[in-house]
C-alpha cells in the first residue's frame, strides 16, 4: 500500500541541534517554562497517567459486571469506582486531552506567532491541572468520593459521608485551568496571528479549538460556583438547594447541567479539529466546504449553551419547557452531521493514503456516526423518557466520546508525534493497534445500546441475570480495548529513542507547523512568516518544495 | 477582513538589536500589540467572572420570585447604613484607582504609589465594614446552617412597623435569603482579598518604577479589574439592601 | 452435544435462556414507543450506511495508488445545503414524533387510578389508595389506566418500568406524576435508575400486572384494612385541622368538601387548580397559597407529618365531599376500598371527583 510518509535519508539524518527539547536541560527549566511546546509536553505526560488511573477503574468496572451479582467490589466500593472513572476521564482526561497537549503545541505555531498570548498563564493552567488531579488522587486514596461524576444534590450534600468537598475543589481547580487554556487561545487567536494570516486562512484545528474555547471560558465559572454552592452546603448546611430549607435540589441540575453539556462540545471540538487536518492530510486536498465547517463549528458553540435541560427530560421539568430544549437539541445535531459529511466529501478525487493518524480518523467518522445518531434518539424527548439513565446513555457517550474523542486524540498523537518528537513512530504496530482499538470498542460499548433498551440502568453493581450475556460481551470487548490503548503508551515511548528521524514536513502536508525543523526551535521561527497562501494550499505546497526549511545547528 | 497584522520583523543582518523596552516579552512584536493583547485577556476574564457570579444572580432571581415576603425581611433586617458606607467607600476606591491608572500614563511615580495605598486601604475599609456585618448577622444567629433562626422574623421589626411578622414558614424560608446573601457577599469579599493582595504587589513594584516608564498595561489591567469588582458590588447593594425599603 | 464440555453447555443454557434482546411490550404506550424506536433505528442506518458507502467507496476508488494527484474542490453550496436540510428535516420529524409521544406519555388520562409511591433509600414504598401498602413491587389491574403520584423522601430516585417504557424523577419537596396502563399480565422489572447512594442496585422491584378479577383479590387480601383516605382522615383530626377547616359559618379556612379538582382564587387575584401539589405545598408552606377571603393563619406543618402521612391527607381531601361521611358509616363491609367508578355493594354511587392531576 502506498503512503505519503517522506523521511530524510535515514543513514545521513539527524535530529537539528538545536530546538525547544535541546534548547536547556535540567528539571527546573521544564518546570518553570513559558515555552508552549514544552508545557503541551508536560500536560502529554500527566495527562496520560490520568488517563491510564481512569481506564483502570474502567477495567474494574468491567470486571464487576461480569457477572450479575455484586460479588468482586462491595456496592459502596462500585460506586467511587465508577465516579472516579468518571471525574477522571471526563475532567482529567477528555476535558484537557486535545486543547492543552496538541493545541497548546500546535495554535501558536499554526498562526504564526512565537508563543501563546500568555505563556505564563499556560504554566499556572498546567499547575493547577496537575494540583487539581492531586486533589482526585488524595480523594481516591484516602477512602474515595461515590457521588458519581454528576454530584447529584441532595444525595452529595447531605447523603454521603466520603470525600465529596476534596472531589469538588479538585474539579472546581480543573475548571480553572480549563478556563485560563481556552481564554489563552482566544486571545491568541485574535491577537497574534502572522501578517496575511486572516481569519478563513487559518486551519480548521484553529477554528474548532476557538470555539471550544469560547464554550470554556463562559461554561465552566457557572460549574465553579455550583460546586462551590455544593461546597457550603456541605460545610455549613446553607439550603440552597435542600427543599427542607426552601431550596430547590433542580436548581442544582439546571446550573449544573449548564455547563456539562456546553462541555461536551468542549471535548469534542478539538477533536473535531484534528480530523478535519488528518482528511485533509491524508487526502492531499482541501478540506471541502471550508466555510461551512468553521461556522459549524461556532454554531455548535453557540447552540451547545441552549440545550442543558435534555437531561432533565423526566425530572418534572415542565412539558414546554421540554419541548423547546428537545427542538434546540434537535438544531444542534445538525452541524455536526454537516462536518461528518463534508470530511467525507473531502475525500472524493483526493489521492489517500491509510497512515495510522487516518485510520484512526475513518474510525472516528464511523463511530462519531454512530454515536452522534444515538444522540438523536435521547433529544427525541418520547424516547429519552424510556432510554434516559440506562445503558444506552453509556453507551451513547461512549461511542462520542472514546469511539469519537479518543480516536481524534490518538489520530493527533500520531498525525503531530513527528513535529513534537522529531522521530517517526513504528507504523506496523501502530496500525495494529488503531485496528484492535477499532474492534474492541464496538464489542465493548455496541451491546450497552441494547442493554439501554431492554432497561438496565447505569451505575449498577448488580443486574437480572437475562442481561449477563451482553455484558460479557461488554467486558470481553473491554479486553480488547485496553490492549489497543497500551500498545501506544508502550511504542511511542519506544519511539523517542529509536524512532526513525522524521524531518520537517514528513506527512508532506500544509500548515506553518510542517514548514519548520521538527522539533521545532523554542522561538518556532527563525523570522516571522508572511503568510499569502489559503488554508490547505497544496498547490503553493508543490511550488515550495524546492526550497529548504530553515534548520538551525 | 481586518487581520490585525502588526509589523513584521525583519532579520536583518542576523539577530536584531534590542531596540525595545526591557517589559517587552519576546512573542510580542511591538509594545502596542502585547498591551492590547493584555487588555483584551482582562475583558475575557471579567466575562468568566460575570459567568462566575451569574449562578447566583440566577439562584437569588429564583428565590426571590418565590419567597418574597422572607426577602424583604430579611433585606430589612440588613443595616443599611452599612451597606451605603460600602457602596461610597468602593466607588470612591474605583475613582482612586483610576487615579493611578492616570498617574502610571502620566510616569508619575510618587503619585501612582499614593493612589494604589489609597485604593489598598478602601479596600481594607471595606473588609471591615463587611466583617462587621458579618459578625451582626452571627450574633442575631441569620447564619445559615450553622446559627440560623428564624424566630426574629416571626417577631415585628422595630425598624419597620409595618412589616407584618412572618409565619413560621415564610420565616424559615429567609435562611435562602442570608444563604444568597452570604454565598454572594462571601465571593465578593473573596475577590476584594485577591485584589487588594494583588494591588499591595503592584504598589511595591510601583515604587520600584515599574509601571511609570511606559509599562501601564498591568496597572490598567487590574484598574479594569478592580471596577469589575466595584460594579459587581454595585449590583449586589440594590438586590441584598434594598427591597422594599420605600417606607 | 457430547463433545462440548458439560461446564461450557450449562454455561451455554443458563445464557440461552436467560438472554434477552429486547424488552416485553406490555402497555398500550410500548408500541408507540418502539415504533419511534425503529424509526430512528432506520434512519440512524441508513445515515451510518450512507456515510459509509461514501467513504469505503471513495477510500478505494481515489486511493493514492489508482489516483495520484488530488483535485481541489473548494466546496459546493448545493452539496451544503442538502446534507442541512435534509438531516434538519429527519430531525425534526423526530422532534415532532418524540415531542407526541412524550406529551402521550406525560399527560394522564381522567379516569386514572391513582397510586402513591414513596422512594427513600433504598427502596419503594408502594400505597393504594384502599390501604394496600407494598414495599418494591406494585401489583396493577391490566386494561386500567394507572397513574403514578411519585414523590422521594431523601434524595433522587427514578421509577423506572422499562416494560412499559416509561420513567419518572421522585425528587425530594414535589410529585411528579407518569401513567400507563398494562396490557398483558406478568411479571415485570422496576428499576430505580437514578444514581441514590450504596444500594441503588438493589432499588429494584417487580411490576404485577393482573387481570381485573385477580387484582380485586389481591387488593381484598392485601389491605391493611384502612384506605389511605381513612387513615388521612385519622391524620386530619389528630393535626387539628378541623379546627379551622370544617363546613361551621365562623371557619378560619375554606371548607374541603368538594375543594379537589376547583379552582381557587388566591389572595394576589390569580386562580389555581387545586391538585395533589397544590394540597401537599399548602400544608407545609402556607404562606405561600394564602386564599382570597381568609387571613393568613395557616401553620406550617413542615416536620410534623411524613411524606406517606401527607399522601393519606391528600388522600382524604381527593376524596371529600359532602357525601364522604355518609359513605363512611354505610361501607363497612369487607374493608372494600372506595373506587372510583366502583361502587361498593350497598351504597349509591359516591360523586367523587378524582380531577386530573397537573404536573
Amino acid at each position: 500500500m502506498s503512503t505519503i510518509l517522506t523521511l530524510p535519508d535515514q543513514s545521513t539524518a539527524t535530529l537539528p541541534k538545536v530546538s525547544y527539547l535541546s534548547k536547556e536541560y535540567g528539571l527546573k527549566s521544564w518546570l518553570l517554562t513559558g515555552d508552549h511546546k514544552r508545557i503541551a509536553m508536560l500536560y502529554l505526560i500527566s495527562i496520560t497517567f490520568f488517563f491510564f488511573i481512569g481506564g483502570a477503574m474502567a477495567g474494574l468496572i468491567r470486571l464487576e459486571l461480569l457477572t450479575p451479582p455484586s460479588d468482586l467490589l462491595a456496592a459502596d466500593t462500585y460506586n467511587k469506582v465508577f465516579t472516579a472513572h468518571g471525574i477522571i476521564m471526563v475532567f482529567l482526561f477528555l476535558v484537557p486531552s486535545v486543547p492543552a497537549t496538541i493545541g497548546n503545541f500546535v495554535i501558536p505555531i499554526m498562526v504564526g506567532a512565537k508563543d501563546l498570548a500568555f505563556p505564563k498563564i499556560n504554566l499556572l493552567s498546567w499547575y493547577l491541572y496537575v494540583a487539581a488531579g492531586c486533589m482526585v488522587i488524595a480523594a481516591l486514596v484516602s477512602g474515595g468520593v461515590d457521588t458519581g461524576w454528576t454530584f447529584t444534590t441532595p444525595l452529595s450534600t447531605h447523603y454521603l459521608n466520603t470525600h465529596v468537598i476534596t472531589a469538588g475543589l479538585a474539579v472546581f481547580i480543573a475548571g480553572f485551568s480549563s478556563i485560563f487554556t481556552g481564554l489563552n487561545f482566544i486571545v491568541t487567536i485574535h491577537r497574534m496571528r502572522a501578517p496575511g494570516m486572516t481569519w478563513f486562512r487559518l486551519p480548521l484545528f484553529v477554528w474548532s479549538h476557538y470555539a471550544a474555547s469560547i464554550l470554556m471560558v463562559l461554561g465552566t465559572p457557572v460549574l465553579a460556583i455550583t460546586l462551590v454552592l455544593v461546597v457550603l452546603e456541605r460545610t455549613i448546611g446553607i439550603g440552597v438547594f435542600d427543599p427542607t430549607k426552601g431550596g430547590d435540589p433542580l436548581l442544582f441540575q439546571h446550573l449544573f447541567w449548564f455547563y456539562s453539556h456546553p462541555a461536551v462540545y468542549i471535548m469534542i471540538l478539538p477533536g473535531m479539529g484534528v480530523i478535519s487536518e488528518v482528511i485533509s492530510t491524508f487526502s492531499r486536498k482541501r478540506v471541502f466546504g471550508y466555510t461551512a465547517v468553521a461556522f459549524s463549528s461556532v454554531a455548535i458553540a453557540v447552540f451547545g449553551f441552549f440545550v442543558w435541560a435534555h437531561h432533565m427530560f423526566i425530572m418534572g421539568i415542565s412539558n414546554y419547557s421540554a419541548l423547546v430544549f428537545s427542538l434546540l437539541t434537535m438544531l444542534v445535531a445538525v452541524p455536526s452531521a454537516i462536518k461528518i459529511f463534508n470530511w467525507s466529501a473531502t475525500l472524493y478525487k483526493g489521492s489517500i493514503t491509510f497512515e495510522t493518524p487516518m485510520l484512526y480518523a475513518f474510525g472516528f467518522i464511523g463511530l462519531f456516526t454512530i454515536g452522534g445518531l444515538t444522540g438523536v434518539f435521547l433529544g427525541s424527548m418520547g424516547m429519552d423518557i424510556h432510554l434516559t439513565e440506562t445503558y444506552f446513555i453509556v453507551a451513547h457517550f461512549h461511542f462520542v466520546m472514546v469511539g469519537g474523542m479518543l480516536m481524534a486524540y490518538l489520530s493527533g498523537v500520531h498525525f503531530w508525534w513527528p513535529k513534537m518528537t522529531g522521530r517517526m513512530y513504528p507504523e506496523g504496530i501502530s496500525k495494529l493497534a488503531a485496528v484492535i482499538t477499532f474492534v474492541g470498542f464496538i464489542l465493548t460499548f455496541f451491546p450497552q445500546f441494547l442493554l439501554g433498551y431492554l432497561g438496565m440502568p447505569r451505575r449498577y453493581a448488580a443486574y437480572p441475570p437475562e442481561f449477563q450475556v451482553l455484558n460479557v460481551f461488554s467486558s470481553a470487548g473491554a479486553s480488547v480495548l485496553g490492549v489497543g490503548y497500551l500498545l501506544p503508551l508502550l511504542y511511542l515511548t519506544w519511539s523517542l529513542k529509536y524512532g526513525k528521524i522524521a524531518g520537517p514536513n514528513p506527512w508532506q502536508a500544509t500548515g506553518l507547523e510542517w514548514q519548520i525543523q521538527s522539533p521545532p526551535l523554542t522561538e518556532n521561527f527563525v523570522e516571522t512568516p508572511i503568510v499569502t497562501h489559503e488554508a490547505y494550499d497544496y498547490e503553493w505546497l508543490e511550488s515550495k518544495k524546492d526550497h529548504e526549511v530553515p534548520t538551525v545547528g | 477582513m481586518d487581520s490585525h497584522t502588526i509589523a513584521a520583523q525583519t532579520a536583518e543582518a542576523g539577530h536584531i538589536e534590542h531596540e525595545h523596552p526591557p517589559f517587552l516579552r519576546h512573542h510580542f512584536a511591538t509594545v502596542e500589540q502585547q498591551r492590547e493583547t493584555a487588555t483584551f485577556g482582562m475583558w475575557l476574564f471579567l466575562l468568566t467572572e460575570i459567568m462566575f457570579f451569574g449562578g447566583l444572580f440566577c439562584a437569588y432571581l429564583i428565590y426571590r420570585n418565590w419567597y418574597y415576603p422572607a426577602f424583604v425581611d430579611g433585606s430589612h433586617s440588613l443595616h443599611i447604613w452599612a451597606g451605603t458606607l460600602n457602596t461610597t467607600i468602593l466607588i470612591v476606591s474605583s475613582f482612586t484607582m483610576a487615579m493611578g491608572v492616570h498617574a502610571s500614563e502620566t510616569r508619575m511615580r510618587k503619585a501612582l504609589v499614593g493612589w494604589c495605598i489609597a485604593t489598598i486601604i478602601l479596600g481594607c475599609g471595606f473588609l471591615c465594614v463587611k466583617a462587621y456585618e458579618w459578625h451582626d448577622e452571627w450574633v442575631e444567629h441569620h447564619v445559615p446552617g450553622l446559627n440560623f433562626s428564624p424566630e426574629g422574623f416571626m417577631r415585628v421589626n422595630p425598624a419597620y412597623p409595618a412589616d407584618a411578622p412572618l409565619q413560621r414558614d415564610m420565616a424559615e424560608k429567609t435562611q435562602v435569603y442570608f444563604s444568597l446573601y452570604f454565598a454572594m457577599t462571601g465571593m465578593h469579599a473573596l475577590h476584594m482579598i485577591i485584589g487588594v493582595s494583588l494591588l499591595a504587589l503592584l504598589t511595591i513594584r510601583a515604587w520600584g518604577g515599574a509601571y511609570t516608564s511606559g509599562h501601564v498595561a498591568p496597572v490598567e489591567n487590574f484598574g479594569l479589574y478592580w471596577h469589575f469588582v466595584d460594579i459587581v458590588w454595585i449590583f449586589l447593594f440594590p438586590l441584598l439592601y434594598l427591597i422594599s425599603r420605600h417606607q | 452435544m457430547h463433545f462440548i464440555s458439560p461446564v461450557l453447555w450449562q454455561f451455554l443454557i443458563k445464557w440461552l435462556t436467560f438472554f434477552a434482546i429486547f424488552p416485553p411490550e406490555a402497555s398500550t404506550i410500548a408500541p408507540y414507543a418502539d415504533a419511534l424506536y425503529f424509526f430512528l433505528v432506520l434512519i440512524s442506518v441508513v445515515g451510518l450506511v450512507a456515510v459509509a458507502i461514501l467513504v469505503i467507496t471513495f477510500s478505494i476508488r481515489y486511493r493514492k495508488d489508482r489516483n495520484p494527484v488530488a483535485t481541489q474542490i473548494e466546496g459546493s453550496t448545493l452539496l451544503e445545503a442538502t446534507w442541512t436540510i435534509i438531516p434538519l428535516i429527519l430531525f425534526m420529524i423526530c422532534f415532532v414524533w418524540g415531542a407526541l409521544l412524550y406529551f402521550r406519555i406525560y399527560s394522564p388520562p381522567t379516569n386514572a387510578m391513582n397510586v402513591y409511591v414513596v422512594g427513600k433509600q433504598w427502596m419503594w414504598k408502594v400505597e393504594h389508595p384502599g390501604g394496600q401498602h407494598e414495599i418494591n413491587s406494585l401489583h396493577i389491574p391490566i386494561n386500567r389506566p394507572i397513574q403514578i403520584t411519585l414523590i422521594s423522601q431523601d434524595v433522587f430516585h427514578s421509577f423506572s418500568i422499562p416494560a412499559f417504557r416509561v420513567k419518572r424523577e421522585a425528587i425530594p419537596g414535589r410529585y411528579n406524576t407518569e401513567w400507563f396502563e398494562a396490557t398483558t399480565p406478568g411479571t415485570y422489572h422496576l428499576f430505580c435508575t437514578q444514581y441514590c447512594g450504596t444500594l441503588h442496585s438493589q432499588m429494584i422491584g417487580e411490576v404485577v400486572a393482573m387481570t381485573e378479577e385477580d387484582y380485586e383479590a389481591w387488593a381484598a387480601s392485601s389491605t391493611s384494612g384502612n384506605s389511605l383516605a381513612q387513615n388521612g382522615e385519622r391524620l386530619f383530626a389528630s393535626l387539628g385541622c378541623n379546627s379551622c377547616h370544617n363546613s361551621g359559618p365562623n371557619a378560619h379556612g375554606p371548607n374541603l368538601a368538594n375543594v379537589y379538582g376547583s379552582h381557587l382564587q388566591l389572595k394576589d387575584g390569580s386562580f389555581v387548580t387545586v391538585d395533589d401539589a397544590f394540597l401537599r405545598d399548602t400544608i407545609l408552606n402556607p404562606t405561600m397559597h394564602e386564599i382570597a377571603g381568609f387571613a393568613p393563619i395557616m401553620p406550617t406543618y413542615q416536620g410534623q407529618v411524613s411524606e406517606e402521612g401527607l399522601i393519606d391527607l391528600v388522600e382524604y381531601i381527593r376524596r371529600l365531599d359532602s357525601q364522604y361521611r355518609i359513605d363512611q358509616t354505610i361501607d363497612n363491609s369487607a374493608g372494600q376500598p372506595i373506587q372510583t367508578g366502583a361502587a361498593p355493594p350497598g351504597t349509591s354511587s359516591p360523586t367523587l371527583a378524582p380531577g386530573t392531576v397537573k404536573q
